[in-house]
């Protein structure tokens, strides 16, 4: 036993761990365990280059419930958000007064709220001309251009907004995107933003099993200073064989919900 | 230790409460009560946003209601050890519960034991070993 150091034991029982929970069940999968998200990956392989294909999940840390404290809003933030009432933060409602557009009618989260608030797991696609994430929540996906096209100057809004990417070096890939639609909120405390959002995303891959997500706001038009809401925060990559769940805002299960629970709620 | 303890409270905060809480806060529910009521299953609902167990119980006024308890959604959920055969109509079953403010029969469930005597926690991690699906 002395000629095996104990990091390598511990390294060597956490992939069996890993590989035992992916074992007992090939479908349908949540997420990794907190065993995997929370196990130190310093001993990991080295990153390989220009690579971050595959199933990448932040555990808990993704889902950002409760929202973000924001940077400090500009007079037109204050009168965009002055109606949205929502369900988290400083600004909270009775469940039944609630107009989040994403939970109460199934509107799109759009982006960037996808990389605030529910990064559940999601899977990284590379091919030679684009790079596709298709995120377990919602079931949607984003195109970033990697061809060396320009970003649109004046575009129509997108939900999903328009993204092109490159490699700022042989571990970083950078995402910058435009063209966002401001119905969308950019989380749960209702926190707004306009059609002149620029997103900046970095993922950075430490180490075979470890991505770093960096994620920053400019929207002068709504916040006094550009934010980074998401600051490294640590994605592992899962097993080849995960199979995400289906993770669907449906607007009839909505309804059933709202009437079911929702609106029974208030307090009038 | 004190750092410790600040990162136990983070990972329980951000980690265990955080995806209760994923879609709305606590605003509408009582957070100073907790009833536990027995009764009888009439629905359960596996979806999104949040799943809800729907059951028939009598209340401390003696009153028979048709109470409907949410969770998280079926992701957190399964994380928990749940899963849509957890329950099937006419299931006896004892609910630990956070109602809301004002007096209607609907909660936030924290706990359920089952007819086989297993419970379910719907606020903290998945238990070691998951009781059968019913």
């Amino acid at each position: 036993m002395s000629f095996v150091p104990m990091k390598t034991w511990c390294a060597c029982l956490l992939v069996f761990a890993v590989s035992a929970v992916a074992g007992a069940q090939d479908w349908n999968r949540a997420g990794l365990p907190d065993s995997a998200i929370n196990a130190p990956k310093t001993n990991a392989a080295p990153a390989p280059k220009r690579e971050i294909s595959g199933i990448w999940d932040a555990g808990g840390v993704g889902i950002a419930g409760p929202g973000h404290e924001s940077a400090p809003w500009t007079e037109w933030a204050k009168q965009k958000a002055a109606s949205y009432k929502p369900g988290n933060g400083p600004r909270a409602v009775y469940e039944a007064d609630i107009n989040d557009p994403l939970s109460t009618v199934c509107d799109p989260a759009g982006f960037p709220r996808l990389v605030m608030y529910e990064t559940r797991p999601f899977q990284v696609v590379q091919t030679a001309n684009q790079v596709l994430i298709l995120y377990m929540f919602e079931k949607r996906w984003r195109v970033i251009w990697i061809d060396g096209r320009p970003l649109p100057k004046d575009p129509d809004p997108r939900w999903y907004g328009y993204s092109v990417g490159r490699w700022e070096d042989d571990y970083t890939f950078v995402v910058n995107t435009v063209g966002t639609d401001e119905r969308t909120w950019l989380d749960n405390s209702g926190n707004p933003h306009s059609s002149d959002l620029k997103v900046e995303e970095r993922y950075h891959r430490v180490n075979h099993d470890l991505m770093e997500l960096t994620v920053t706001l400019d929207d002068p038009k709504a916040y006094t200073r550009s934010w980074t809401p998401r600051n490294k925060m640590p994605l592992t990559l899962a097993p080849a064989n995960f199979d995400m769940m289906e993770m669907i805002c449906s607007p009839t299960e909505v309804m059933d919900f709202r009437k079911t629970i929702s609106d029974r709620t208030n307090n009038k | 230790m004190k750092a410790r303890f600040l990162r136990a409270l983070f990972i329980y905060f951000v980690v265990v409460i955080a995806p209760v809480a994923a879609h709305h806060g606590t605003a509408s529910f009582d957070t100073s009560r907790d009833l536990t009521l027995k009764g009888t299953v009439t629905d359960w609902i596996w979806a999104n946003p949040h799943c809800f167990l729907k059951f028939d119980a009598m209340d401390e006024t003696g009153t028979v209601r048709n109470w409907a308890v949410e969770v998280s959604n079926p992701t957190d959920m399964t994380k928990r050890g749940w899963a849509r055969s957890s329950f099937k109509v006419g299931d006896v079953v004892t609910v630990n519960l956070q109602p809301v403010k004002n007096g209607a029969p609907i909660g936030r469930l924290r706990n359920v034991v089952l007819p086989d005597g297993s419970s379910l926690s719907a606020t903290g991690p998945a238990p070691a070993a998951a009781p059968p699906a019913q």
